[in-house]
Parts: structure tokens; sequence; C-alpha cells
């Protein structure tokens, strides 16, 4: 375990205010998931599972087909498709895009794609304004800090740390009251939803027959951010593409029920290509990034494949033992919880933090919950067996050089020849001191061997 | 360009060749249960008052122009030029304006409007919802952008549920750019997880069945 990790859930068990607010939140969410799911209330729920999981498996094993249909699609609609395979592609398209229209601010809806990418850094660093327009997204912005949860971004900060946050940030005086502080996000991001020249979302699907992005959410900042621009710009990861309209009937049915237990979120936007003529408002252009940044990785094992199928609901952190605890900013990237126990490892390589898939009680209630069928525990035991192997295999690596394989091949054959042994053993310790301490923290040998003591008794 | 490196990385971590065909998808079995007009009516309304939105009921095109006029009560309002709002006469309402032919002069009206009034392509029984096509008869930002939104919808544009859209309507693409379903005000839990309505949207949602 690396000691960042260790430290993060360290500092994460001891931090009691954060912890009730955590397990609060998590528990609201997974009461309402288990209300909204229940046998009374959806009686088809495991068959809409059942449904979801064999549309993910099909989209995904012909992911190439979908993507590309999608993009005919998009192109036929008037709109253009970017192909990034890293954070730093699309963080060039944005920029040139926003260079050749003279565009300075942007405003964002809520996507953990974003986030992954780390793109608002990037623009930011080149000049640009990029404001995060989810109530959650523009506190822990503000705030100078990641998502917490997938669904519920600043759900570890209490009314008084918002307060405390647009005191300091927005100069303001000090405001308590939940919904005055909404009302104030409301008024400070509507002037600026009217004055960006680019919005930019995420997307909960790409639908390939239709060149659609569908956008789920709560507050309409998604709506503002993708009507009120001129220009609108969607980073998708390539696996959220699903072939066809009509699936939306199997998806958004568990989507937001998973999540947050409603039966249907407040807006869902289907959003297929600049506005046409003849309609009165909407963007004049339209983009959408299709981006790699690692998933390609997990595309080859037939097993792990089915990681990509996660349509990022939330409900794994909900319910896991191990996230209601350490929250999400233990995790050493973006994504948190059993969901990000997978998928750290396989975008980034296991190394980048090796406990990572042992941080887990292999309980179960993730796959259980898993709107897609996930089954992450059989996904984590692999990935600890490849841990382990890895391990083995840097072990064996530590014979690094030919000099040093040979050396210890020598060594094999004088130790089985006693004779050969006792005249050659003085002589390498006497030779070779730096090199044993070094290479295995050896102290300095004894003036005399073994055998010479022995023979002298 | 990144295409083909990402399309050849898929293929060949996939086993596929390029431009090779593929089975169907997995049949989505859309099911449309039979349910009465009146069901499908009170459906809406339960819903919707769920979500905290109010509904009223109106015989006819008269008495829903008399509903937004005693709704509004002197606030200003924006209509859209649905065909079927004008047909109860609601854009020529004291106070109410409408029959915007472009963004920019709609934008500026919405963004000072206390109320935007639309109608709906479809209503949802089941959850309530409100379906509603970009054209040029319904404009994106007047559901949007006041604080208050109220909508006028035929009782005939009533379906049972998703799946009776997407069996009226497969390829809603085909029709409009932008298609947008509403289930109730606007809110976040984003804050210690409590319900607060009308963060970026409208806050206030009524929904008027004609018929």
């Amino acid at each position: 375990m690396s000691l960042e990790f260790d430290r993060k859930i360290h500092a994460a068990l001891t931090n009691r205010k954060q912890q009730l607010a955590i397990f609060s939140a998590t528990g609201k969410m997974k009461e309402g998931r288990e209300a909204a799911t229940a046998a009374s209330v959806l009686p088809d729920y495991q068959e809409l599972r059942t449904q979801a999981n064999a549309l993910k498996k099909h989209t995904i094993d012909h992911l190439d087909f979908y993507l590309e249909e999608f993009e005919r699609n998009v192109e036929a609609a008037g709109g253009k498709v970017i192909w990034a395979k890293d954070a730093t592609e699309v963080a060039d398209f944005v920029l040139s895009l926003a260079r050749e229209r003279d565009a300075r601010l942007i405003v964002k809806s809520k996507s953990m794609t974003s986030e992954e990418v780390d793109l608002n850094e990037r623009l930011e660093h080149h000049g640009l304004e990029a404001v995060e327009t989810d109530l959650g997204e523009y506190i822990i912005q503000l705030a100078g800090e990641r998502p917490f949860h997938i669904v519920g971004p600043a759900l570890h900060k209490d009314r008084y740390d918002v307060a405390d946050i647009f005191e300091k940030r927005l100069g303001i005086g000090r405001e308590t009251v939940i919904e005055n502080q909404a009302a104030i996000a409301r008024a400070r991001l509507r002037q600026k939803f009217l004055a960006a020249d680019i919005g930019m979302s995420g997307a909960n699907f790409l639908v390939a027959d239709s060149g659609a992005v569908v956008i789920v959410e709560n507050e309409g900042n998604a709506r503002l951010a993708t009507t009120a621009p001129r220009i609108h710009v969607t980073v998708a990861g390539i696996e959220k593409v699903i072939p066809r309209a009509q699936d939306l009937a199997v998806f958004l049915k568990l989507l937001a029920r998973s999540a947050t237990g409603q039966a249907f979120s407040v807006y869902t936007s289907f959003l297929n290509g600049p506005r046409r003529p003849g309609e009165i408002d909407g963007p004049e252009e339209f983009y959408v990034v299709l981006l790699d940044n690692g998933r390609t990785r997990l595309l080859p094992d037939r097993g792990k494949r089915q990681s990509l199928y996660c349509i990022r609901c939330g409900a794994c952190l909900n319910t896991c033992p191990v996230y209601r605890r350490i929250g999400g900013h233990s995790y050493p990237w973006v994504y948190a919880g059993p969901i990000g126990a997978i998928l750290t490892p396989q975008f980034l390589g296991t190394a980048h933090e090796p406990a990572l898939p042992f941080a887990s009680s292999l309980c179960g209630a993730c796959a259980e919950v898993c709107p897609v069928k996930i089954d992450i525990p059989r996904i984590l035991l692999e990935l600890r067996s490849e841990v382990r192997k890895s391990e083995a295999r840097e072990k064996r690596g530590a014979l690094r050089t030919r000099a040093e394989k040979l050396a210890f091949r020598a060594f094999a054959w004088m130790a089985t020849h006693p004779r050969v042994y006792a005249l050659a053993a003085p002589i390498g310790v006497a030779l070779m001191p730096g090199w044993l301490r070094e290479r295995f923290g050896l102290s300095e040998p004894p003036a005399r061997t073994f055998r010479q003591l022995w023979s002298r008794r | 360009m990144s295409r083909e490196s990402i399309l050849h990385r898929v293929r060949t971590a996939l086993g596929r060749l390029e431009g090779e065909a593929i089975a169907d998808p997995p049949d989505v079995r859309l099911s449309v249960p039979a349910m009465e007009r009146e069901a499908r009516i009170a459906g809406v309304r339960r819903a919707v008052e769920a979500l905290a939105g109010k509904t009223h009921r109106a015989a006819n095109a008269e008495k829903a122009r008399t509903l937004v006029s005693d709704m509004l009560a002197g606030r200003s309002a924006v209509a859209s030029n649905a065909p079927f709002l004008a047909e109860c006469g609601i854009p020529n309402l004291p106070g109410v304006a409408g029959g915007f032919p472009d963004g920019a002069v709609l934008r500026e009206a919405c963004a000072s409007a206390a109320v935007g009034i639309t109608s709906a392509d479809y209503a949802l029984a089941d959850t309530g919802t409100l379906v509603l096509l970009s054209s040029r008869e319904e404009a994106r930002m007047i559901s949007l952008l006041p604080p208050a939104h109220i909508a006028v919808v035929p009782a005939g544009r009533i379906l049972t549920g998703l799946d009776e859209l997407f069996t009226v309507l497969p390829l809603p693409a085909r029709s409009t750019s932008s298609m947008v379903m509403i289930t109730g005000p606007s809110r976040t839990g984003d804050i210690e997880m409590t319900l607060v309505r009308g963060v970026h949207g409208p806050g206030e949602l009524t929904v008027i069945v004609v018929g």
C-alpha cells in the first residue's frame, strides 16, 4: 500500500464530521434506490437489468460498428465528431476551437469524463474561464477539490462549509440557509450561462441510430449549457454508445432509480446536431469528442471488458461498506468506490496503486445493486491476481542485468561444488562488499567466512 | 487525428475486421398497457403532484385560457408559438408576449419573464413527464429560463409511459434536433441532501390538461 493511500484513509476515518456526512448521504440514496426498485414498484426490475446487461454486452462487443454509426449520424445532422486518444487531445481540440471562435467563457455541466482529463485546469492554464454549473460541482470547483461522489460531488460539505466557500471565493456575506445558497448560485451562474461562448457537457448515452447525445440531470444546468451558448461541445467516453433510441426505454428506467431513487430524473435531453432551420433556439455548432483515455486497454479481456458497461449511477458507492467509511477522496483517482477500484487499475495500470483492488471486503453488495450487472467482485479478484503476478515478476526481474544473471549462475555452480566454493567464497566476498551492500542491503561481511571459522574450531 | 488509431485498437482488441457485419442488437420489449383516457389523465396529475408540481383540468380551450389568466395574475409571461396555445387564445392574454421568430429576442424576453407557457408534444401517464420537441412552434428556452413553467397539454397527447413514447416516436431525431423530457420542477439535493426546487430551471411547474 502506498503511504499516500494509507494516509488519506486514515484522515477520512478520523474525520468524524465527514463520516457522518457520508453515512447520511449514501444512506439516503441507498434507501431511495431500494424503494424505487422494489418489486411492488417496478415488477420487471430484474428483467430490465438483464436487458441492460445484454444491450451493453452487445454494444461493447461490436464497439467499432456503433461508434462509426454514431459518427455518421452526427455528421448527417450537421454536427462533428472528434476522436481523442487522451487528455491532451481533448484539451487541444477545445483550445483550438475557442481560439478560432474567439471564445473566452465556457459553461460546463457535470461530467466525470471531463474530471478524468483535468479539463478545467488545462483550459484555465490557457486563459479560458471554465465554470462548473451543477450546484455540487460549482461548490467543489470554488473549493478547489475533486468530486467526492459520482452523483453527489459535494456530499461531504455541509451548509457551513458552503457558507465559508461562498464567503471566501465570491466575496459575499455569510449565508448559511441552504435555499439561499442555491439562489446565490442560480443568480451567479445565470449570468455566466447568458454570457458564455461555449457550453460543454458530458453524456449519459450516445445513441448510434440517432447521432444523439443524451444527458440526464435534475437542476436544468445541462439544458442551459447546451441551449444558451452558440456552441455545444460534448466530451464522452467511447463506451457510452448504445444502439438505438428505444434502448433508452430500458436504461432510463434504471438510471435515476439506481442513482437517487427517483422514477425519472427531472430533465432528460436528447440532442442530435445543431439547431435546424426553423428551430427558434439552440446551439449553431455541435461537436462530440469521443475519448479513449485508456478505455481500449480494457477491451481485449472478455471478462474485464464488462467494466465498460458502467452507467455511472453511483449505486455501488452508496452500498459499499468501504466507500461509506473511507469516502471519495481516499481513492487514488477521480472514480471512487467499487467501480473506481476496478476502473482505476485498468485505466492507469495496477502499479498506480497496487493496494486498491485489495481495499474491498468482497461482500458482493456492489454486484447486487449494479443496474447493468457488472460482476465487480470477480474483476477485483482478477486484478488482485494481476497485482500478485506482477509483484512476482518484479522479484524475478530483480536479477536485472545479464552480468548479474551470469554471476548467479556461476554462484549456483560453485555452491554445488564444495571444493571450488571453499576457495572462491573468500575471494568473492572480499571483491564485492559494495555490490552486496547496495544490491541486497547486506552489511559489511565479517573478516572470516563460516568455513574458515569452522575449520579452526 | 486519432480516429483511425482508436478504431484500430478497438477492432484489434475485439478481433473484428473493418466493416464486418454484426447481428441485430437484442430486442427491447416495449410494452404499452391498455389504459383509458381518464386513467391517463389521472396518472399524469398524480405523478406531477407527487413531485410538488401543480395540475389542473380544463374542459375546453376557453376554460384553459381562463385558468392561465387567473394563474398569471398580472405576472409577465412568454408563450410559445404552439398552435394549441393559439387555439386557446393564450398568446393574446394581457402581459403575455409571444410570436417570437428568432432566438436572440426570445432569450431577452425569457430572461426577464416570470412565467414561460408552452404546450407539450406528449405527456407520460406513469411518471408525469412532459415531452417537448424543439421546432418553430416550441422553443427550448421558454420551459427553461423563467422561474415558473405552465404547460397546456391536450388530453389526447397523454401516452402511458416511456415504452409508448418510443413506440410512437422510435426515431425522435427525424423530427427535431432536441427532445427534452421534463419530470417535475427543477431540483437539487447537492447541499446536505436537502431538497431545493428551482436551482437552474423553473422551480414551479403547472400542467393543465385540456379535454
